[in-house]
């Protein structure tokens, strides 16, 4: 046997080995394909499909001419995407710098700390959301103590509008934007702050140019869950909100009930899915996308 | 929205389970019963659905469910999940133009001795309730409050927060009472788009003063309990319950615009003959009156007053009792039929803008 059939035949038994090895992998693959496909594709096509069905079973642009004509469904979504903004960036600002703090704690204390994060996320969200009701009502601990010390005369309105809505959908979204920036902070190399100060950087000066962009996909991956998640937000806004705070999802739930068909509330659901998906479009155009990747 | 799209997809899957749980069929002499749960289905459970079961003989099984849209969306997908339903007159006369409803069959149900206009052809009267203007008697002192509509919507004599529905069933009537229309021509003006406007321009007059808009019974008793609110629209079986619990809260007949609960049967219900006969049962003045020792929703059938089934001082707290009812509109399901989608819309806008 020459060394080229030797080869040859060696060549045979890899390609065999490789194609089994494909094989295997697609095989074990298959399960999640089966699942995305029977959870997700299917569902969301339905959803256009029924989106494009009018009251009287028939294939028709009813559902989508009636959201044009009337302003609410334009203002509703404009709420809808106003609440979700304000609320990632309040989430921001609160849990950036408790992330960086919990993240410069030792890992006894920052699990103590974690702990304080987690134990709200357990708690259901209804109890959670009636509980900031109590708390924030017009006779409300909040009213009362703080008109008992004399800080206020009146008791003042943070709840059934906009602001009681933020805060219990802040409260909600928190640890979902600290968990991974919270990770991500705690994989930074922390003697690159050391070469930064030891080539002459001040702390501040450190953090900007050293840490800050090292935290940055952390901070879109955690920026990106607690906006999409704000976009579906029922029980909160519909309880906080005291109705003059109407998101997309009490629509759909109101549309069903009014005109009995999935299609007029279908529509409503594609819309807010394209919206949202434009929107993260363009936020990819801006901020490439492969920096969440590369945590 | 991935959210979105899981819930809808669990939803979905979930619905599709209970469908068919539900299509396994059940004995011919058991009937499903559905209503809305609360101290509203306990009073009907022990007034009327078991007794009535007991009188006739059968099992009743009853569940809550989320109004005529599930009647709707069970009919539409062939699903069996229930024989009978109770609703509002108005949600029954949507889902009878819907055309999912079964003609109920009078010669079977006696409603000879039903108050005027208290039944329709798709659904059997069992109890009327009245939308009321609640206010806090802290605020105001009892008997002192706003009386009727005009004073609802007063707020240079009335001054303090309001809540109103977040949907347009018994909210535009108010604010025509209150623009000074006599209540025989509420439902004429608003048989047009530009009568639903001015209806609605003048719930904007006072706007500012809503601080709630509310979205069900148990939420408007809570705010008038809290102090949240200092008078709402809403339902007087909850208030009086409120009440009862120490709320600070009273309402004046002359505000009440009446409605009826009733009985209807989903096209296609598998014990329809039966579910027919138990409807004919609970139409019976006893079952009634016993009904209304639980909560002040007052009966349909006039013979409940007739034989004097009821205890005088109980019977003056329904909305039905002649001295309540002289000054209250009636609701209009007809115009409900007609106008409920168009005017639900124009509400909502005018609530978001």
């Amino acid at each position: 046997m020459t060394i080229v059939e030797a080869e040859k035949l060696n060549q045979k038994g890899l390609q065999k080995v490789a194609s089994n090895e494909r094989f295997t992998f697609f095989g074990l693959t298959l399960p999640y394909l089966i699942m995305v496909t029977a959870l997700i594709v299917i569902p969301v096509g339905w959803l256009f499909y029924l989106s494009f069905i009018g009251r009287d079973g028939s294939f028709s642009f009813e559902n989508y001419e009636r959201m044009m004509k009337s302003k609410a469904y334009i203002r509703i979504f404009i709420t809808t995407f106003k609440i979700s903004i304000l609320t990632t960036i309040i989430c921001a600002a609160i849990g950036y710098p408790l992330a960086y703090f919990m993240s410069q704690l030792s890992r006894k204390w920052a699990n103590i700390c974690m702990i304080g994060v987690l134990i709200p996320f357990w708690t259901s969200l209804l109890v959670r959301t009636y509980a900031w009701l109590v708390l924030l009502q017009k006779k409300g601990l909040l009213n009362n103590m703080a008109i008992e010390m004399g800080l206020i005369t009146e008791p003042i309105k943070i709840v059934h509008n906009t602001t009681g809505t933020l805060i219990g959908m802040v409260h909600i979204m928190l640890p979902f934007l600290i968990l991974p920036l919270y990770a991500n902070m705690r994989s930074i190399d922390k003697d690159t702050l050391k070469a930064a100060s030891s080539l002459g950087a001040t702390p501040t000066r450190a953090f900007w140019t050293v840490f800050f962009p090292l935290s940055l996909p952390g901070l879109l991956a955690g920026l990106l869950i607690v906006f999409v998640l704000c976009l579906g937000f029922y029980v909160t806004p519909a309880i906080l909100g005291g109705g003059r705070v109407i998101m997309a999802a009490m629509k759909i739930s109101s549309n069903i009930e009014l005109y009995f068909s999935w299609g007029a509330a279908s529509a409503l659901g594609v819309v807010l899915l394209v919206v949202t998906g434009i929107i993260l479009f363009i936020a990819s155009k801006l901020v490439s996308m492969d920096q969440l990747g590369n945590r | 929205m991935k959210k979105t799209i899981m819930k809808s997809a669990i939803g979905g899957l979930a619905a599709a389970g209970l469908m068919l749980t539900a299509a396994v069929s059940y004995a011919d002499d058991t009937l499903r019963i559905v209503s809305w749960g609360g101290a509203y289905q306990k009073g009907q459970s022990l007034g009327i659905f078991q007794p009535a079961a007991k009188a006739m003989g059968i099992t009743v099984k009853e569940d809550t469910y989320g109004g005529i849209s599930d009647v709707k969306l069970m009919v539409k997908s062939g699903a069996d999940k229930f024989d009978i339903f109770s609703s509002g007159a108005g949600s029954c006369a949507s889902g009878a133009a819907e055309g999912v409803l079964e003609k109920l069959d009078y010669s079977v149900i006696d409603v000879s001795n039903h108050l005027p206009g208290m039944y329709s052809d798709y659904c059997a009267g069992a109890d009327i309730f009245s939308v009321v203007a609640a206010y806090n008697t802290e605020t105001f002192g009892e008997g002192n409050g706003p009386k009727t509509w005009a004073d609802f919507y007063d707020v240079e004599k009335f001054p303090g927060t309001r809540a109103m529905r977040n949907k347009v069933d018994g909210q535009l009537e108010t604010a025509l009472l209150a623009d000074g229309v006599p209540k025989e021509q509420v439902y004429e003006v608003l048989d047009s788009e530009e009568g639903i406007e001015r209806a609605l321009n003048k719930i904007r007059s006072i706007k500012p003063h809503i601080a709630v808009w509310w979205s069900s019974g148990a939420q408007h008793a809570q705010l008038m309990k809290d102090g949240e609110v200092d008078m709402t629209t809403g339902w007087n079986g909850r208030f009086d319950v409120a009440k009862e619990d120490g709320a600070k809260v009273a309402y004046d007949w002359q505000s009440g615009i009446m409605d009826w609960e009733g009985y209807g049967i989903p096209k296609g219900a598998k014990n329809k003959d039966l579910a027919m006969k138990y409807i004919a049962e609970m139409m019976k003045p006893e079952y009634m009156a016993e009904f209304a020792k639980y909560i002040t929703y007052g009966p349909t059938n006039g013979k409940v007053y007739e034989l004097g089934l009821m205890e005088d001082s109980r019977a003056r707290m329904m909305p039905s009792h002649p001295d309540n009812a002289k000054y209250q509109l009636t609701i209009s399901q007809d115009w409900y039929a007609k106008w409920r989608t168009i005017a639900a819309e124009m509400y909502t806008e005018m609530m978001t803008e």
